[in-house]
This record gives structure tokens, C-alpha cells and sequence, in this order.
């Protein structure tokens, strides 16, 4: 189980992001998790919630949006999706693909409570 | 109060692949090939160590990090080779990350020509986490038969070469190599496969004669890029 150490580093973000806009807390976060990604999004919740505690996201729910494998082959262009890990094209044959998506842990989008200013 | 949404598309894991990269950098300045070895616990990374440390020469010219959750054992092993070894203990954690590495960037000898990091044993977690590494290998052991690559894909597919280990047990346990190595292109086309044995030494000459042209050509990347 890793998805403590994933967790750390999606607080890093979240610091950077509610200094950077003057956040006082940070209420929700929408992660895409690639099916290839080696994290399972039930257990980055678990870990999710055991992290905030006594953090800027106490409040805050994760949110995960799972991203299928996507590939191109760069024999004949083809584009597919690959959900049984076999990294060939079902067209050409080749086994020369570049991953477009999948892979990643990626914060999408997240929101903020910014306190009670007016904006500038 | 007020509440808004702010579109941020980054990776939870861009902290290590910075530090992955500088430690990737820095190696590569100094001419040194720097080998993940990922496997689940008992596939004979620490075995397959000791019989290249046996072969791999000069001798004198590479060190060893071993990753273990707890004690010294694996670098023990190593250092009685008379190689320079370093124990990451991580006191509960399933994997190395790249900032482990970099802090012993300043401690390592500066002529090497091989780094070899055992990764904490176990096929899930250590694949996510790039550490700088120039040669990924991945570690499958008879034993533990030859339906692993599609169960445990991201080890498989993000490794360069795949080492078949305890080959000597082939025959005497429901293991198909063809089926193993079969299944791993499938989810990898791109592994270069090898048979090994530590016992009976199967193997272990063509695994040394890659590593050596795997050095050669991050000279050649380099010169390249240069």
C-alpha cells in the first residue's frame, strides 16, 4: 500500500495551490486516476481521509475519476483503448505504442474557500 | 466565504519525478549506469547481485543500495563481496522513492560504473515510482509461476528487461518460461528476456554482456545530446 506516500504528494499540491490563492482551506479535490497507474482509488480515499485530519483539507472529500489506458499505434496511427494489457495494435500488429493516457494521478481541478474579501 | 474551483492538472508524483530526473542527471554525468531491480519478496535479487558482483568487471567499480523495510542483511551480504553497500531501512514503507537516493547522491564513490538499487521486495508499489534509474529490471522467479505479468502489469511494463530467475527449476515446478515470457511482451513488447540461473550460472553472462552495452550507450545517448 503506497497510496499514503501518492496522498503526501497531493498535499504538496493542495499547500502550493492554497498559497497561491490566498486559500484558507481547501474543501474538495478531483484526482484522475489511470487504470494503469499501480494506485486503487477506494484505498487513496481511505488514505485520503486518514491524511487530512488537522490539515488545510479537513473538510475536503477526494473525488476519483478513473482513465481508461488509451494508446496510439505509431505504425498506422491507430487509436485504442487497451483494457486486457496487451500492447499491440489490433489493426497493424505493431507493438510500437505510444500511452496517451492511463498512466497518471493527476489533480484535475480543486476547490477552494478564499475568506470573506471583496476581490481586488 | 467564498468557494472556487481552480483547474490544476498536475501529477501527485511530480515531486519524485523531479527528484528522479536529478538524480538521473547526475549519474549520467559521471558515466553511471544506475539499475532498479523490482521483484516481489524471495524471486533471488540479492542472489542474482552476489553472482554479478562475481562476474561484473572490474569489480572495483560499482556500488550497491539495498532496500529492505528492516535491517542491514541484504547490504551485509553485498559488502562481504567486498562491494560498497548502502541499507535504505524504511521502517515500513514498500518502496524506495527518488529522494532516498539523492540524499546519498554526495556519499557515493565518484568513479563507478555501475549502481545497482535493490527495490523493498514486492511487485505493486516500487513500479510507480521512478528513482532515477537509467535500466529498469524486473526479477520473475519459477517459484512464483508464470501467470505474474498481466496481475501485476505496471512492473512489467514500465521495466526494460525482464531476468526469468531460478531457471534451474524449470521441470521441477508448473512453470512454462514461454508462457511467462510471452505473457510479459504481451504487456510489454519491448522487454529484453533473460534466463538465469544463480545456481548453475545460466544465463548470467549474456545479463553482464547487456549491462555492459546498457553503460556504452548512455555514453553514446549523451554524445548525442551533447
Amino acid at each position: 500500500m503506497h497510496e499514503m506516500s501518492l496522498i503526501a504528494g497531493l498535499f504538496e499540491i493542495l499547500e502550493e495551490k492554497a498559497r497561491e490563492h490566498k486559500a484558507r482551506s481547501v474543501t474538495a479535490v478531483r484526482l484522475r486516476v489511470g487504470k494503469l497507474s499501480g494506485a486503487v482509488p477506494e484505498l487513496l480515499v481511505t488514505a485520503f481521509d486518514m491524511y487530512k485530519k488537522g490539515t488545510l483539507a479537513e473538510e475536503a472529500s477526494l473525488e476519483t475519476l478513473a482513465v481508461l489506458v488509451k494508446v496510439r499505434c505509431r505504425a498506422c496511427g491507430l487509436e485504442f483503448e487497451v483494457d486486457d494489457y496487451v500492447f499491440h495494435c489490433p489493426a497493424c500488429e505493431a507493438a510500437d505504442l505510444e500511452i496517451l493516457s492511463g498512466t497518471d494521478l493527476l489533480v484535475e481541478s480543486i476547490e477552494l474557500e478564499t475568506g470573506d474579501e471583496a476581490p481586488a | 466565504m467564498k468557494r472556487k474551483d481552480v483547474a490544476v492538472y498536475e501529477d501527485i508524483l511530480k515531486t519524485n519525478v523531479a527528484a528522479a530526473a536529478e538524480v538521473r542527471r547526475r549519474f549520467r554525468e559521471r558515466g553511471v549506469l544506475v539499475v532498479n531491480l523490482m521483484s516481489s519478496p524471495g524471486a533471488g535479487k540479492t542472489t542474482l547481485l552476489e553472482r554479478l558482483i562475481d562476474r561484473l568487471s572490474p569489480p572495483g567499480r560499482l556500488a550497491v543500495i539495498e532496500g529492505d523495510i528492516e535491517t542491514e542483511r541484504d547490504a551485509e551480504r553485498i559488502r562481504a563481496k567486498g562491494v560498497p553497500a548502502w541499507q535504505i531501512q524504511t521502517g515500513g514503507a514498500c518502496h524506495l522513492e527518488a529522494k532516498m537516493i539523492g540524499r546519498l547522491l554526495e556519499e557515493l564513490p565518484s568513479d563507478l560504473d555501475f549502481l545497482f538499487i535493490e527495490n523493498v521486495g514486492n511487485l505493486v508499489c516500487p513500479a510507480a515510482f521512478d528513482l532515477g534509474e537509467s535500466l529498469r529490471v524486473v526479477l520473475l522467479s519459477v517459484p512464483e509461476g508464470d501467470d505474474k505479468p498481466k496481475k501485476y502489469p505496471k512492473a512489467f511494463l514500465t521495466a526494460q528487461v525482464l531476468v526469468l530467475s531460478k531457471t534451474d527449476l524449470v521441470g521441477l515446478l508448473p512453470f512454462d518460461p514461454e508462457r511467462a515470457r510471452g505473457e510479459a511482451l504481451e504487456v510489454n513488447p519491448s522487454l529484453d528476456v533473460f534466463r538465469v540461473s544463480a545456481l548453475t550460472g545460466e544465463g548470467l553472462d549474456d545479463l553482464i554482456a547487456y549491462l555492459h552495452r546498457a553503460r556504452a550507450g548512455l555514453a553514446a545517448e549523451d554524445g548525442r545530446h551533447a
